[in-house]
């Protein structure tokens, strides 16, 4: 059975004119995976983490956590489900140790008692435990969003978004931290909007305007892009963009940094003048536009 | 229950730790008894007077030494004319005219009658109404000596004496009057607005939606929130008796305890309309105006400033669903008059009354989940 299953979870905002925040998503998280919410702002990430965390009701659809429905027991799911939001909601007036402290006695255990189980990531933030949450610096403040959200032995935890504003080497150490909880036999359900970080879950979903658009592993994902790829670059990008849109024999044309990437027509590459290209193996942000692509050409 | 006490160690930890809020708690209750009273004074003195004088005579200056020397005038000019008079009201340096007649001394005492004219500036009208009713008493009395000392045989007045005792508050002090009412002031402001405060603080954070993550029931969040302000306001009860003691050697001439037991039930209320504020608003900043808004209708409508039995019909009928009120008159019947518990059940059930209303609607329009 499955961690987290997610059965036609349907949410819409606003009353005049309804806005869909989700349509019928379906998905299941196996136990101790490290699943990836991987969509841009306003996807409906949230809105799935917080009906996930009892904090939302679902127009239609249902969701169970460890088989517990998560409407009719969001009691029990309180008990073993940890969540934390984007924003960072500690205590920001009480200091590191308080924060644990006070999470702790609310679900009725302590912070020596369960020392161990967090050990690996509280003693980077120990030396600090007298520190006021506010003071700290965006990493260590998500290091102990991340202590609090353990300290009473979920057995789910739900990070929505936890690696936005934070330094890329403060979120790099952060995967590593979530990739060592999978030996805690902790399932994980992770959001983000960085494409690079989805390498580092065992399955992810791309979600999109409250759809989801595949369901694979990281490299499952890739190995599904259709076309052949190539970077091609010049020296006025731009100027190359506006022309290779208006070509028919492109199909599509992004920029990605220093390079934009296309692709041709019936996978046939054509001689570009003034340019130097080369076959390049797809990323996952390159298999979300395509998929992005695809759905509104469906359309 | 641990998990209650978790709650409240944190609440304490926070509050302990906002040193302006404690500052706050401590010289709120200070500094508002401190001027509140003087401020809010029902004694009108320093009533600028001008007076015009044209009899010039012994009487006519006995009469305005008698108004200067009672304390409630003084005397800004002497005008020779009704219109150079009305320039110092128009200057707002004058607030009275009085005007003394010609043969003012002669027509006295030879005809037994002679007129005076009062001119009152009724912008400030309160002054206006107080400062004239003085200075007729003032012109009473003065009639009352002449007629004495000139030796004018008492069977031509009618001699009925009226003399005015004030039961219970004999030297009419308005400060015991104001004082207990401004403690009610307090307490109000601890129980219904800080709490409120409180409670949206942490929604505007984003804490509350990691409390309502965890298992903790809503009962209890909603109690650790009310049991510090419920502590604080009796905190501030205590230095505002003993400050008003200190100040205005004022005792409550009841027992004590009632007010104590009769606080609680007020601020089991006025916590309850906090956290009904609290539910409907999302930021402090909207909690803070609707507890303001409520706060100003509910200090007008409270009988604190002016007596509720000189309000229109209908907002009498308001003042019935206003907790102040019964907490002014019963805050005022124990200090002034020393009432008991009895002679206060009815404004005691009132108030109960209030605490389940509005604690029941707290409780229903607060959502854990929606």
């Amino acid at each position: 059975m499955a961690a987290i299953s997610i059965n036609n979870i349907t949410k819409m905002y606003g009353g005049e004119s309804p806005v869909k925040a989700l349509q019928n998503i379906n998905f299941e998280v196996n136990h101790g995976e490290l699943f990836g919410l991987i969509g841009p702002d306003g996807a409906g990430k949230t809105s799935l983490f917080r009906i996930l965390a009892t904090l939302l009701l679902p127009d239609k659809g249902s969701a169970s956590i460890e088989n517990l429905d998560v409407v009719n027991h969001y009691r029990e799911i309180r008990n073993i489900l940890s969540y934390m939001p984007g924003k960072f909601s500690l205590y920001q007036d009480l200091t590191i140790k308080e924060n644990l402290e006070f999470f702790a006695g609310l679900f009725g255990t302590t912070l020596d008692a369960n020392y161990e189980f967090i050990k690996d990531i509280y003693v980077q933030i120990e030396p600090f435990k007298n520190r006021r949450a506010g003071q700290l610096s965006g990493g260590m403040k998500q290091k102990l969003a991340l202590c609090c959200s353990l300290i009473h032995k979920p057995s789910i935890l739900l990070l929505d978004e936890p690696t936005t504003g934070v330094d890329p080497v403060s979120r790099k150490e952060f995967w590593e931290m979530l990739r060592t909880l999978r030996n805690q036999n902790i399932t994980t359900l992770v959001s983000t909007p960085y494409m690079d970080e989805a390498n580092m879950c065992d399955r992810i979903a791309l979600i999109q305007n409250g759809q989801i658009m595949s369901i694979n592993t990281p490299s499952g994902i890739l190995d599904q892009f259709p076309y052949r790829l190539f970077a091609i670059k010049s020296n006025n990008n731009y100027h190359l963009l506006q022309k290779l849109k208006d070509n028919s024999e492109i199909r599509s044309c992004y920029i990605f940094g220093e390079y934009l990437h296309i692709t041709f027509q019936d996978n046939r590459p054509i001689e570009i003048h003034g340019t130097e290209m080369m076959e390049i193996k797809p990323g996952i942000e390159d298999c979300f536009i395509e998929l992005m692509d695809n759905g509104s050409n469906n359309n | 229950m641990r998990t209650l006490k978790f709650l409240l160690q944190k609440e304490f930890l926070q509050i302990f730790r906002d040193k302006t809020m404690l500052r706050i708690i401590l010289m709120m209750p200070l500094i508002q008894l401190l001027i509140f009273p003087w401020a809010a004074t029902f004694e009108q003195r320093n009533i600028s007077l001008s007076v015009i004088d044209n009899d010039k005579s012994t009487l006519s200056k006995q009469l305005i030494e008698k108004a200067i020397s009672s304390g409630y005038f003084k005397l800004t000019d002497y005008s020779d004319s009704y219109e150079e008079a009305m320039i110092s009201i128009e200057q707002n340096t004058a607030d009275l005219i009085l005007e003394i007649p010609r043969n003012f001394e002669n027509d006295l005492i030879k005809e037994q009658s002679s007129g005076l004219m009062l001119s009152v500036n009724a912008i400030n009208g309160q002054k206006a109404s107080l400062g004239s009713n003085y200075i007729s008493q003032i012109i009473t009395d003065f009639n009352r000596d002449i007629i004495s000392s000139t030796g004018q045989s008492s069977s031509l007045t009618n001699n009925i004496e009226v003399s005015t005792y004030f039961r219970y508050n004999p030297e009419m002090n308005y400060r015991i009057f104001m004082v207990p009412a401004i403690l009610v002031l307090l307490i109000t402001i601890i129980g219904g607005m800080l709490s409120a405060l409180n409670i949206v603080r942490e929604k505007e954070k984003g804490t509350m939606e990691q409390i309502n993550v965890t298992p903790i029931g809503k009962a209890t969040f909603i109690l650790s929130k009310l049991i510090p302000f419920w502590i604080i306001g009796y905190v501030m009860l205590t230095i505002g008796l003993i400050a008003s003691w200190l100040m205005y050697g004022l005792i409550p001439a009841g027992n004590i305890l009632i007010i104590y037991f009769f606080s609680f039930f007020y601020l089991l209320a006025f916590s309850g309309i906090g956290l009904i504020i609290s539910n409907y608003s999302e930021t402090q900043q909207q909690a803070m105006l609707i507890a303001f808004f409520f706060m100003l209708i509910f200090v007008l409508l409270s009988g604190m400033l002016t007596p509720i039995s000189s309000m229109p019909q209908w907002a009498q009928m308001l003042t019935l669903i206003n907790p102040i009120r019964y907490f002014i008159e019963v805050i005022r019947l124990i200090f002034i008059k020393g009432s008991g518990l009895f002679d206060i059940l009815p404004q005691l059930f009132a108030t109960i009354g209030f605490a389940i209303v509005c604690n029941i609607w707290a409780i229903l329009s607060y959502k854990k989940t929606n």
